[in-house]
């Protein structure tokens, strides 16, 4: 089986993002980028399903600029086999990713659809539950434990009441939660290894997506500030203060 | 007026405590049908939803098949739905819980258009606000005119509504074929507990990894059981076996906005803190005076936690 696992490259989640002066976007401008850490986990799946003999091929996409190479070189040295870029500077909303996840599907045919539950940049939590709809197959979303047995995946999702599980058939689009697995390190040879594996740079016009109504963004902003509180010395005080303050009774 | 499609959730018995916060939001937009599919047996949720105040109309859709919350069984419906009611409703919306966010991105795909994650304010009739990069930026964001707006409600960002005049509860088909390529297993049990809702609890007495361990989270629970409080928890503690899941609060756990929030061995990571933001009043207890978690607590108390929650709860007896 051949597995697809949709990547994006996004600020690096230790960076503290700030909004740019004309509030038209968040500074990127010296700012780490890394992969989303969401697909960081899809790619290690992938990996662990190959070397258990439940997969044969692992293929890494993304949508993104150019320099959405660099992310997609970190998972051909996690261990993909083989990765494609489909190039678009233009911003790629979650309906219009899915589209063009839709358009790679059918092309590779693959078994299995890996992406993460949400990208950490529009924290949208769309695009698999889309590709799913498009393509007319099932989702397991939220996925923290996955097994396969003849043609069926059994899904753990992590949801609101605790973890529920379902049966779907295959092919099928899984988006995946954090304690799903712990990706590996990526180690100096892996990198060199990595330099000679195929990656495809391809325009995004060549999908033939067509281009969905996209949200307008119309301003960045800060969030309100927390009005920074104070120290209290001792329990006493601290029950003293929240009952002065009415939340405590 | 604007007609507004709200989706419920629910487990056939109750209805999610999301739904009178996403009323609130909802109300603002048109008038708000809540449409309850649910098994022919299960059917209490509609009334739950028909005494809400600002609920004009409960299409009630029974179905075996509904019993369970599939998106992939749902969504079809819903899309049919949406389309339906005099020429298609304006707005169709769902509470960002687990369920909202699973069905509602394949009914916004179904529908070809795009969707609002997480709306928390709203501006006019099509531009609302909404959180992104953990809630460390705040978007305005504009949905473009001739389609209809598909959006899920950051529940944590608007006010419960009470009950009001019941509304009529109305029988609803959703004629759609469905696919049978997914079952439903069912929930793991994970213990459980009697403890308050995280995501509706008044106070909150939340854990992190300086807790330690699954035996020392009892001081956790002590502590919330003297103030009859819900229990969550950091990322942390969550991974390291503390706790199950289902507690675990911030950018990937529950968004909640309880009136008091007491952070306990949590340092207060941007992934955590997004889930309190709307927090009335947040206590910290570190043994560290430089943890970031001070920055935004209201009242911080630096020192050991297996100190200070003994005389913490000592102290409450006495009060
Ligand atoms: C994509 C992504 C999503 C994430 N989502 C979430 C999320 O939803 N929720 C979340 O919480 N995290 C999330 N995280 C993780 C987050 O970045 C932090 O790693 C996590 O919140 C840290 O948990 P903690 O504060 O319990 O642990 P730590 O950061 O290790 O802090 C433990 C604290 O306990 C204090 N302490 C230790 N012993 C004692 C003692 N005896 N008495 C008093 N204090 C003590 C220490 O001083 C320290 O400040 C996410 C991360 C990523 C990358
Ligand atoms: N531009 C993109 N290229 C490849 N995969 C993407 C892209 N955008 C989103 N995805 C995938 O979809 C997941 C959910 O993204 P989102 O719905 O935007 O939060 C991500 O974790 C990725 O796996």
């Amino acid at each position: 089986m051949k597995i697809l696992v949709g990547i994006k490259r996004v600020i690096d989640y230790n960076v503290r993002v700030q909004v740019n002066r004309d509030g038209s976007g968040v500074v990127k401008e010296g700012v780490k980028m890394s992969i989303n850490p969401f697909d960081e986990i899809a790619v290690e799946e992938a990996l662990r399903m190959k070397e258990r003999g439940d997969a044969n091929e692992v293929v890494v996409v993304s949508i993104g600029p150019e320099a959405a190479q660099q992310q997609l070189r970190t998972a051909l040295a996690m261990g993909a086999d083989r990765a494609v870029l489909y190039q678009s500077d233009e911003e790629v909303q979650p309906l219009a990713a899915a589209r063009a996840l839709l358009a790679v599907v059918e092309a590779e045919d693959p078994g299995l659809v890996l992406l993460g539950k949400q990208a950490i940049d529009d924290d949208s939590n769309q695009v698999g539950q889309m590709l799913a709809a498009l393509w007319n197959r099932p989702q397991a979303t939220f996925v923290s434990a996955l097994e396969f047995t003849d043609g069926v995946a059994k899904a753990t999702r992590e949801v609101d009441a605790g973890l529920e599980n379902i049966e779907v058939e295959l092919p099928a689009v899984v988006t995946v939660d954090l304690r799903l697995n712990e990706p590996r390190f990526v180690k100096m040879p892996d990198i060199m290894k990595a330099k000679r594996k195929p990656l495809e740079i391809k325009p995004f016009a060549e999908l033939g997506v067509e281009m969905p109504v996209q949200l307008e963004t119309t301003l960045h902003e800060p969030p309100p500030k927390r009005q920074g509180g104070v120290k209290v010395d001792s329990v006493q005080a601290l029950v003293e203060a929240l009952k002065n303050k009415g939340v405590l009774s | 007026m604007s007609s507004v499609l709200l989706i419920a959730d629910h487990d056939g018995k109750s209805l999610n405590t999301g739904i009178a916060r996403s009323v609130a939001c909802a109300r603002q937009l048109g008038t708000v049908h809540v449409a309850v599919f649910h098994a022919p047996d299960a059917d209490a949720p509609c009334a739950a939803a028909a005494r809400l105040d600002g609920v004009s109309r409960v299409l009630s859709v029974s179905n075996p098949v509904n019993g369970t919350p599939l998106a992939a069984v749902l969504a079809p419906q819903i899309a049919r739905l949406a389309a339906e009611h005099e020429g298609g409703y304006d707005y169709v919306l769902a509470p960002s819980t687990t369920f909202g966010k699973d069905v509602l991105p394949r009914v916004a795909a179904l529908m070809g258009v795009p969707q609002v994650s997480d709306l928390m304010e709203v501006i006019d009739a099509r531009t609302f606000k909404r959180p992104i990069y953990a809630g460390n930026v705040i978007t305005t964001v504009k949905v473009p005119e001739g389609i209809p707006v598909l959006a899920t409600v950051r529940i944590a960002s608007f006010q419960a509504v009470g009950d009001g005049e019941d509304a009529p509860i109305v029988a609803a088909q959703a004629e759609v074929e469905l696919p049978d390529h997914t079952r439903y297993l069912g929930l793991v049990d994970t213990g459980g507990s009697d403890r308050p809702d995280l995501q509706s609890a008044p106070v909150v007495v939340a854990g992190g990894r300086g807790v330690g361990s699954e035996e020392n989270f009892q001081v956790i629970f002590k502590l919330a059981d003297k103030l009859g409080a819900a229990v969550g928890a950091s990322r942390a503690a969550v991974d390291a076996g503390y706790v199950p899941n289902e507690m675990q609060v911030g950018q990937t756990g529950k968004i909640i906005a309880p009136d008091l929030y007491f952070a306990i061995g949590i340092s207060g990571a941007i992934q955590h803190m997004t889930g309190i933001k709307d927090a009335g009043c947040i206590v910290a207890i570190n043994k560290d005076g430089d943890a970031p978690i001070f920055e935004v607590a209201d009242y911080g108390l630096v020192g050991d936690l297996f100190t200070l929650l003994p005389e913490l709860e000592k102290a409450l007896d006495g009060a």
